[in-house]
């Protein structure tokens, strides 16, 4: 959903340059884990908003329901159960698109207007555009994209890019019961986090901080953790998310070459594998990131 | 509640016990977190299951199920034993200076006047000593032994930490660590609330559950506080309203007992509902008790409730036994009912023994099922393969499904926990031929009237005498039922200090039950809900949020019963001399000339603190009660019994009298008794709860519900999940002796083995929601699996703790 294009800031496969007479601030959800109850109110008050409905599934062993996100799950609650000195918590993170400063979808989106992002931080996408390549799928360094099996287009949060254009909060932050999904400026986000940071580590939680990670350029979806220092305890939240290489390859010196591939020009050997099976690959991406990391 | 839900707000301590607010309130839970995030407070949950509640909590103490009182009775000791007291709060507004009838003993486990038999108890000893003028005897001093504050201490002496451990299988550190958070609000300017639901309540002990808080409370005089009380977190909207409106035939609307066949006539019926005041100079409320009933009756019978005719005390039903859930169900089963009308009630999945519950259902003539949707109930007779086993050929029964409106199809009020009344306004039509509930019951009644009218009867004065003064009388509207409740006058009210002084003009909606009369000069449908709808117009409908102090109070939202009162027992947040305990957190205070400040008194408005009249003023010793008198089934004081279905083999508090095994007072049926199992049979404890996703048995019919929680599981610990193959995912079958059900399996580490008694204790959760109507996955019934036993007070079934055995599928 559009909000303005006075608003855009960045569009995918597209070099001309984005219109720069409007000014405007920057906004950010704050997920407060700590205050969180995985009550789900979130992905009921998205797919009632988005009007989006995923299939009544089946329970795979645990509380996460949908299982994963989904072309219609564009949020799902992922319960971790985590024991460390001898202290249980079942640590519950609500899942979704971070909106990152630096999206690595957009980065690797060959379609041009595909993906958007605006001047507020919100990356959208737009799906009249969608080619339905997947390529957002191995950009995106915290697995969020889902292609849909009807349309074979791409699906995430909107960050309710609708419902902030006519100054709204998001659907999810409306339903939260708890005030644990916050929305404003990412200042004001930044310093609410700080209170709370307070309270976690009076609270004993020594390593309580905010999580709004440098490597993708900072995000406008952040999280209060109560261990910030070990988010992957999250369900596997990343510790230094950052894009992966070959979308910086192709975001750099193969970029002309990219854009005249759309024509049909060969660069399928270099992403043929990723057409087979994003996730999968996505993954694939992801181990060959670590080893660099390891190495 | 006896606070609120924006009061949790205030509290220093949020202490979570029988119940998961988070995951059955998560709208209400966040005056928790506005607690945690604002006043540094510390919620604490001890649950046999680390639940969503736990996830936000600053400590969790795991449980075994039904061993609360064990726990409890354990914070008592600790309480006395480390002197964490508020003293003068004890020894002022408590009954711990009453001396007790010496011929009161309690021996291994059974207190005096048991009769086995009869598995009831007399109570001639369980009372207070009296003078000459027939007060309470007192010992100011708290020294003389037969004083309740001795022996509640003798009682509780034997809950020592060990024992506590022993029972309940909570390692014996983390009680303590939960006993030093309570303690921590003895403080007169610290308090705790306690949040409760049916995990205290579904228990052969549950109501003892809840006394067993009512002592601690006292002791640390957090009731009538801001951010204290005891607060019983209510499910079904509007379950606290079809409370106060007699849920069970054994009360009258506001809570006024029934009359029964041991009330022959209305002097007889009052005599015994009317006390006396047992302390001096108490306001000994519950005197009004005729004002009440009286006002009841002329709001049936208006002009047919005369003096002359007892105001038509005749007409009213009169109970010959128990009309309880288990009660109607078991004469259903015995075959002793013809007929059986269901309305907004889903008992085939809700109520304990699925199997029972549907062979008595098989057993009526007839049917009539009131709801919105098809439910559970109303296909008992349909066969959906294993999940629903019956034959369509062997059950008589005919069944009529009258469709009902949605809550959100017609205005009308709710009332909330906080027994706050708020009107709500219709948002749509319903669907189809569905009709509001007040228009179908209308029209039943008007076809009986013009039957008795036509064809006469044994008795049709009840049914033809009665009022029915509506505009239309087949659809009386939501405004005039409201005002109906609230009463009028019906000649003019006068002072009773100033005879010619008229308080309220005849005709006149009545503001409150202090003008109600006892001589038929006013009507009201349910006393303590006088004042909804005054002169003023229909209080539940205002939506003022403005609160001046700060406190969350909101006197102009809504109307909170008793006369918009929102802290109960709120007298007692100030001392003897009418100061606030907490000068920051001021409810009430004495002006000097009157009670005021930041509620409605819970006092006579001119009470001078020298009177002495004490704040428990439904008390007829004025005082909040620690030794509860005759008034409780099984004991003045809470004591430890087993679940009817228990793990061990006896009580690990009376090894050696298996009389004390579970509740002596608790009633068991023909056939029932043989239907529990054995630990031999069924090694593991079971619970059964609900979940965020779901909203009972209804919400399984609704599609997104059913998205964000298909399908039934069964959750148990990863001990028991290694010792039995199970692996998460893998559908298992758990068995208890009245049935099977199959769900999916969540191995959890949230559910730990407790050692118990030196043995080891798994215990395996079972939500309660599904069923085979619905959106969600076909599935089994929770409920074919409980015991068809309940609590000796309520009897509500003991869903809570049962056994159970379990393997893959």
């Amino acid at each position: 959903m559009a909000l303005q294009s006075l608003d855009i800031k960045q569009r995918s496969a597209t070099t001309t340059p984005a219109p720069q007479a409007r000014q405007t601030i920057e906004v950010a959800k704050l997920i407060d884990v700590s205050a969180c109850i995985g009550c789900k109110a979130c992905q009921v008050a998205c797919m009632e908003w988005n009007d989006v409905r995923d299939e009544v599934g089946h329970n795979v062993g645990v509380y996460d329901n949908p299982a994963d996100l989904t072309e219609n799950s564009w949020t799902v609650m992922r319960f971790s159960e985590v024991e460390q000195n001898n202290k249980l918590e079942w640590l519950i993170r609500k899942d979704g698109c971070m909106h990152c400063a630096d999206p690595g979808c957009l980065k690797a989106c060959p379609a041009p207007g595909a993906i958007i992002q605006y001047a507020n931080g919100i990356v959208d996408f737009h799906q009249e555009n969608c080619i339905g390549c997947g390529y957002c799928v191995s950009g995106c360094p915290f697995n969020v994209p889902r292609i849909s099996k009807k349309d074979s287009k791409a699906y995430k949060c909107t960050l309710c890019s609708d419902r902030v254009a006519v100054n709204q909060a998001p659907a999810c932050v409306k339903a939260c019961p708890t005030g644990a999904i916050q929305f404003g400026s990412k200042e004001d986000m930044k310093d609410y986090a700080a209170k709370r940071v307070t309270d976690l580590k009076e609270r004993g939680f020594d390593k309580a901080g905010l999580y709004d990670p440098a490597g993708v350029g900072g995000t406008h979806v952040m999280y209060v953790l109560h261990h910030a220092d070990q988010p992957n305890l999250y369900s596997g939240l990343p510790v230094n998310p950052s894009i992966s290489p070959l979308v910086a390859l192709w975001k750099g010196a193969t970029k002309p070459l990219a854009t005249l591939a759309l024509a049909g020009v060969a660069l399928g050997s270099l992403f043929h594998y990723v057409m087979k099976g994003p996730n999968e690959v996505s993954k694939e991406i992801e181990a060959e990131v670590e080893k660099e990391d390891a190495q | 509640m006896t606070n609120h839900w924006v009061d949790i707000k205030n509290a220093d301590v949020v202490f979570v016990m029988g119940g998961n607010p988070a995951e059955a309130h998560p709208c209400g839970f966040k005056w928790v977190i506005e607690a945690k995030k604002n006043r540094k407070a510390k919620l604490v949950v001890v649950d046999p299951r680390f639940n969503r509640t736990a996830s936000v909590a600053d400590y969790y103490a795991p449980i075994r199920p039904g061993t609360d009182i064990a726990f409890l009775g354990g914070v008592i000791n600790y309480l006395l034993a480390n002197d964490k007291l508020h003293h003068d709060y004890v020894k002022a507004y408590t009954n711990a200076s009453f001396l007790i009838d010496e011929g009161f003993k309690f021996e291994d486990g059974i207190f005096s006047g048991y009769d086995e038999a009869k598995r009831a108890y007399g109570k001639d000893t369980w009372k207070y000593q009296f003078d000459k003028d027939g007060f309470a005897k007192v010992d100011e001093t708290l020294q003389d032994p037969n004083c309740v504050f001795q022996l509640l201490k003798k009682h509780y002496s034997r809950y020592t930490p060990e024992t506590v451990s022993k029972v309940c299988g909570t390692p014996k550190d983390a009680f303590l660590k939960v006993c030093e958070y309570i303690a921590s609000t003895a403080a007169p300017d610290r308090t705790m609330t306690n949040l409760y639901a049916l995990g205290w309540t579904e228990h052969t002990v549950g109501s003892q559950n809840i006394r067993c808080m009512a002592i601690i409370q006292l002791l640390l005089g957090n009731m009538g506080m801001a951010g204290g009380g005891i607060n019983a977190l209510r499910g079904h909207a509007n379950v606290q309203g079809i409370t106060d409106f007699a849920l069970y035939a054994q009360t009258l609307p506001g809570y006024l007992s029934a009359p029964t066949d041991a009330d022959p006539d209305r002097a007889t019926y009052l005599g015994k509902r009317t006390p006396k005041a047992l302390r001096p100079g108490q306001m000994n409320f519950p005197q009004n008790f005729p004002k009440w009933f009286t006002s009841l009756c002329k709001t049936w019978y208006g002009d047919n409730a005369t003096k002359d005719n007892d105001f038509a005390y005749d007409y009213l039903p009169k109970l010959s036994g128990a009309s309880d859930v288990l009660s109607i169900f078991n004469s259903m089963y015995e075959g002793k009912m013809t007929g059986f009308f269901c309305q907004g009630f889903n008992p085939l999945a809700s109520v304990a023994n699925k199997k029972k519950v549907g062979d008595a259902l098989a057993k009526l003539k007839y049917m009539v099922v009131i709801d919105p949707l098809a439910t559970d109930t109303s296909e008992f007779w349909k066969p959906y393969g294993e999940f629903n086993a019956v034959d369509p050929a062997q059950i008589p029964t005919e069944v009529f499904r009258l469709p009902a409106n949605l809550f959100a199809e017609h205005a009308g009020t709710f009332t909330n926990s906080g027994r706050v009344v708020q009107w709500r306004w219709k948002a749509v039509d319903g669907p189809g031929d569905s009709k509001d509930d007040t228009e179908i019951i209308a029209a039943l009644f008007l076809k009986l009237k013009e039957m008795y009218a036509k064809d006469g009867g044994a008795f049709p004065e009840p049914i033809q005498k009665l009022t029915w003064a509506y505009a239309q009388p087949a659809k009386p509207s939501p405004e005039e039922l409201l005002r109906e409740i609230n009463g009028k006058a019906l000649a003019d009210v006068l002072d009773p200090k100033d005879p010619t002084k008229v308080l309220v003009k005849a005709g006149d909606q009545l503001p409150s039950f202090a003008m109600l009369r006892d001589d038929g000069s006013t009507t009201c449908g349910n006393w303590i809900y006088c004042g909804v709808w005054s002169q003023a117009g229909n209080n539940s409908a205002r939506r003022d949020p403005s609160d001046p102090s700060g406190l969350g109070q909101t006197l102009n939202w809504g109307f909170a019963w008793p006369v918009n009162r929102r802290i109960l027992y709120n007298r007692a947040s100030a001392d003897l001399a009418g100061k606030p305990w907490d000068p920051k957190r001021p409810v009430l205070r004495w002006t000097g000339t009157a009670w005021g400040g930041n509620d409605v008194p819970d006092m006579r408005p001119d009470a001078k603190p020298e009177e002495n009249v004490m704040p428990f003023i439904m008390n007829p010793e004025g005082v909040g009660r620690l030794f509860s008198r005759e008034l409780m089934a099984e004991g003045p004081f809470p004591e430890h019994y087993e679940p009817f279905e228990t793990p061990l083999d006896k009580n690990p508090m009376h090894p050696n009298n298996p009389k004390a095994t579970s509740n002596p007072a608790a009633r068991v049926y023909k056939g029932d008794m043989e239907a529990f199992g054995k630990a031999k049979d069924f090694p593991y404890v079971a619970t059964t709860y609900r979940l965020t996703e779901h909203f009972h048995y209804w919400t399984k019919q609704s599609t997104i519900n059913a998205i964000m929680q298909p399908e039934q599981f069964v959750e148990i610990g990863e001990e028991l999940a290694q010792e039995k193959g199970i692996k998460a995912g893998d559908r298992v079958k758990v068995r208890s002796n009245r049935g099977f059900i199959r769900g999916v399996a969540v191995v959890t580490k949230r559910i730990k083995a407790l050692d118990v008694d030196g043995r080891k204790v798994h215990t395996v959760g079972i939500p309660t929601h599904f069923g085979f109507k619905g959106a969600t996955k076909p599935g089994f019934i929770t409920n074919t699996l409980t015991p068809f036993v309940g609590d000796a007070n309520t009897q509500t079934p003991e869903y809570k703790a049962f056994l159970v055995n379990i393997e893959k599928a």
